[in-house]
């Protein structure tokens, strides 16, 4: 099992002069997952973007540290996996060709049937040459679960994990944070108690005004 | 390395499906032209007039075509993957790469149309042209890629481009006319080396100071 954690300290958000959440703190480990809650608005979307290293916070600190050592913020993406509303893949291209080009694009080694049966797991292989543009909301969801895990990572971070999602794609998502949350950190974020049970522990945003 | 080549290859694939940049463009070098042949007439324009234009239609299909890159991403909401999936100095290098390309594209487009259609356009001394095709081309690529992904974070998307472009191209466009000048007259290469060490210089900035500035802009 290779060893990650996640330190947040003293974390705070504005957006111009508007406070998000403030006094923030909490730190994980592989094989620990934490819920995310709070009202509508309360910054759960905002904290994701700002753990996933794609939003920049207002104060505080984040780090990660790998096997020991920190690892440098540019290079944070590599080890992340990021599910969420707002995410959108490319249209124009078809569900293979979209998780082809993530691979290569990230330098994977491509081994012939990973993709395949990455396509297969998200029951969208008979639709592998279809445009994304042609996928329902539903269809897409399971795309962003296939471009998440593709790399394998050490952290998953999902917001809204069932969204639009059938009784065979939420028994998907509950199977894969199962078996990610017991050797690498998942974090959800939701407004829906019964997604409760995909964590160890809960953190409301309410409570961080 | 070869992420970037695939970065390009993603934009490359898309705009080959979409044709968001290339239709415009085609279109407005077409009108660009026929206006000034139009304009012209039967009349017998001054050679240096024809450098001139010639940057002129290459300054104005850049502004058009060349900030689709980050702003089609932006637009379309994809920019949060691209983030995820790469790292910043790779996507720009891979988006200056599909610029460089869809800029000599156009460039060789324009080029040939001109010499077709303008007889008086003689260009004496040929080499120092191709030099300054090359030198401009990277040095319009460069600009413009930067130039894109800081309007593409901006709200007003449309008019912020040609006026951040103007001052940043203008010396580039003007050392381009001279030089072109240079080479309709036939004046050889030694005498134009102060023009072509700025065009070099204007490359080298501007290409270090996008990737220095580039990480700054892209996570906001
Ligand atoms: N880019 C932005 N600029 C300004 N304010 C923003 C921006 N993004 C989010 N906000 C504000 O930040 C607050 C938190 O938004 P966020 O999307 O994180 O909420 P959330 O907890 O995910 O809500 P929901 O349950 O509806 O998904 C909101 O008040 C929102 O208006
Ligand atoms: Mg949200």
């Amino acid at each position: 099992m290779i060893k990650i954690s996640l330190e947040v300290q003293n974390l705070k958000k504005l957006f111009s002069r508007r406070l998000i959440f403030k006094e923030l703190d909490f730190s994980l480990n592989q094989s620990q997952s934490l819920i995310i809650a709070g009202k509508n608005g309360s910054g759960k979307s905002t904290l994701i973007k700002i753990i996933a290293g794609v939003l920049s916070h207002s104060g505080g600190n984040i780090r990660y540290i790998k096997e020991g050592k920190e690892i440098d913020k540019e290079k944070i993406f590599n080890f992340i996996g990021l599910v969420s509303p707002y995410l959108i893949l490319y249209d124009e291209f078809t569900a293979k060709e979209n998780l082809e080009l993530f691979a290569r694009i990230r330098g994977l080694k491509i081994e012939t049937d990973l993709i395949d049966n990455l396509l297969n797991e998200i029951g969208l292989y008979d639709r592998r040459n279809d445009l994304l543009r042609t996928f329902s909301s539903g269809m897409k969801q399971r795309m962003k679960y296939a471009s998440s895990i593709l790399h394998n990572p050490l952290v998953l971070l999902i917001d809204e994990p069932t969204s639009n999602l059938d009784l065979l794609g939420k028994e998907f998502v509950q199977n894969l944070i199962q078996r990610y949350r017991k050797e690498k950190i998942v974090i959800v974020a939701t407004n829906d108690r019964e997604d409760y049970s995909f964590g160890d522990s809960v953190i409301n945003l309410d409570d961080y005004k | 390395m070869k992420k970037i080549f695939y970065i390009f290859l993603k934009d490359f694939s898309s705009e080959l499906r979409t044709r968001y940049a290339l239709n415009a463009l085609v279109m407005f070098i077409i009108v660009a032209v026929s206006i000034i042949l139009f304009s012209i007439g039967s009349e017998k324009a001054p050679e240096n007039i024809f450098a001139g234009m010639f940057w002129v239609v290459v300054f104005f299909s850049a502004m058009s075509g060349l900030s689709r890159t980050f702003v089609s991403e932006e637009e379309r909401g994809t920019t949060l993957i691209l983030s995820l999936i790469a790292h910043p100095t790779s996507i720009l290098l891979g988006k200056f790469l599909f610029n460089l390309v869809l800029i000599f594209f156009i460039n060789t487009v324009i080029a040939v149309l001109y010499y077709t259609v303008f007889s008086d356009f003689v260009i004496r001394n040929f080499e120092m042209f191709v030099y300054a095709f090359i030198l401009g081309n990277i040095g319009i690529a460069g600009s413009s890629t930067i130039i894109a992904a800081i309007i593409s974070k901006a709200n007003a998307k449309g008019t912020l481009y040609p006026v951040l472009s103007f001052p940043i191209l203008l010396p580039l466009i003007l050392m381009l006319i001279e030089i072109t000048k240079f080479s309709v007259e036939g004046i050889s290469l030694n005498e134009a080396t102060a023009e072509f060490l700025v065009l070099i210089s204007y490359d080298i900035i501007m290409i270090t100071a996008s990737i220095m500035v580039f990480e700054i802009i892209w996570r906001d």
